[in-house]
């Protein structure tokens, strides 16, 4: 098994870049775009208000995997021809939105009325309030499920691998098929996955820890 | 007239309705400036709601609110871009000290002092700390500058909510039981420093069960009940024995 990761070291390295890149950059965009749905949510316009839930219905409630065949395979029956790897990237990006905002939404319904209205009450608009006050305090809120968010995106991209993108379960397939050792590269390729996630989940209690030490 | 007129509370005819239960009907109060107001009551008699209801964090559905001579004419009517300006401009006079006190809990004691004067005020942040630890000071809590809020006891949060409500240089502060959540022992600092905020004349609304301080602080005793207003008096006359009935049979049951 040894022999067989370091032949397929060149071809794991890149496709760990890709890993790495679809799921972090799906999660960034992904969180600007779940928190503008969050707000939506608790907007007092109903109209925003009902688009964010359609939004939230639609993207959690259908498959990753079909939300990335309608955007890779479907889109160009209506002339929109999107490439592997950008379309991975929005369909990931669309998908994580959904259950972000989610996250964001509950995390800020979280903080207690006293702290909008203290802040209310000093003259404090709601941009300055929510930017200050209240997200400092919704993120500590939010962070637990926001970070099994992220690495359950980082299992997610594994699906990129249907449109041809060269990520970590590609390889897996590809060198698994040229050398017909598929239970040696499925073992490495999932090692490699628990890595990453790992040490996200370090990361994750490491600030959890250091934002809830001055709540204490 | 022996107080000045320059930054009056006057309220007319407020009323406040949530769903079957008429909290306010027809409150009248005008407060002159270096005044201290106390507002007492029976739970449930509307004393929190109006003292909410001044800087529009409960919004009246009828009725004139006037603070510092800006006045909104039925705040619940129709949401209009003036009344939320005039809002607006009256939160930026006023200060709120509240029961659960609400401090920022992300925030030193610091910080939650001169949060308002940087970002409301626009007061460049070395200039603040030097203010905010002049006004934590003047609370007694210079000491507890750098600390958090989940490090503070009761009393001592409550201080410090009261240096950043100082830290907007408010010309009436409105105080919500701001000692109801306190231990006993804890609520005379926080009594001590709305004392000395009285004596330097600042125009003070407290709706509260403290009569000591109602006693010996305030000026006026307005007694509510039923969103009615029923007693506006002064001191010796609400703790006296000419006091009405009501009143007497309050006192003695929040003596017991």
């Amino acid at each position: 098994m040894v022999e067989l990761f370091l032949r397929a070291l060149p071809l794991l390295e890149k496709a760990v870049l890709y890993t790495l890149g679809l799921g972090l950059s799906s999660f960034m965009l992904g969180s600007m775009l779940g928190m503008l749905i969050a707000l939506f949510r608790i907007s007092s316009i109903k109209p925003l208000r009902w688009l964010a839930f359609s939004y939230v219905s639609v993207f959690r409630g259908t498959p990753l995997l079909i939300q990335i065949m309608v955007i890779y395979f479907g889109l160009p029956n209506y002339g929109i021809v999107i490439e592997p790897v950008p379309a991975a990237l929005l369909a990931l990006t669309l998908f994580s939105a959904a259950y972000l905002s989610e996250n964001f939404r509950s995390g800020i319904s979280a903080v207690d009325r006293g702290q909008w209205e203290a802040a209310a009450s000093m003259g404090m608009g709601y941009r300055k309030t929510l930017m200050r006050i209240i997200l400092p305090q919704a993120f500590r809120v939010a962070l637990p499920p926001v970070g099994s968010r992220l690495i359950a995106l980082m299992k997610d991209t594994s699906l990129a691998s249907t449109i041809t993108v060269v990520e970590l379960t590609r390889v897996a397939d590809q060198i698994g098929a040229t050398t017909f050792r598929y239970m040696d590269m499925f073992l490495i390729v999932g090692a490699i996955y628990w890595i990453i996630n790992q040490t996200l989940t370090i990361l994750q209690t490491w600030l959890e820890s250091h934002l809830s030490r001055r709540y204490q | 007239m022996m107080k000045s007129e320059k930054c009056t509370v006057r309220v007319s005819g407020l009323a406040k309705r949530f769903g079957a239960n008429q909290v306010l009907r027809q409150i009248d109060l005008t407060v002159m400036q270096g005044e201290v107001v106390v507002i007492m009551g029976p739970s449930g008699s509307g004393k929190t709601t109006f003292i909410r209801s001044l800087n529009f964090l409960e919004t009246a559905d009828k009725g004139t609110i006037e603070v510092c001579g800006i006045e909104v004419i039925d705040p619940g009517a129709r949401p209009s871009r003036a009344n939320r300006r005039k809002e607006l401009e009256i939160r930026k006079r006023t200060a709120m000290v509240f029961q659960s006190f609400n401090l920022f809990p992300h925030m030193t004691a610091l910080d939650n002092v001169i949060e308002g004067m940087v970002s409301v005020k626009g007061i460049e942040k070395a200039k603040a700390r030097i203010r905010g630890r002049q006004l934590l000071d003047r609370v007694g809590l210079l000491g507890k500058a750098d600390e958090y809020p989940a490090r503070l006891s009761g009393g001592q949060k409550q201080r410090v909510a009261i240096a950043r409500a100082l830290a907007m240089d408010p010309e009436v502060i409105f105080f919500d039981e701001p000692t109801s959540a306190l231990d006993p022992e804890l609520r005379d600092d926080v009594l001590e420093v709305m004392r000395e905020l009285a004596e330097e004349g600042m125009t003070m609304l407290v709706v509260t069960h403290e009569t000591r301080f109602a006693r010996d602080v305030a000026d006026r005793i307005v007694f509510m009940e039923g969103g009615h207003i029923i007693e506006d008096t002064t001191p010796d006359h609400f703790f006296g024995e000419n006091a009405s009935e009501r009143c007497i049979q309050f006192l003695g049951r929040i003596r017991d």
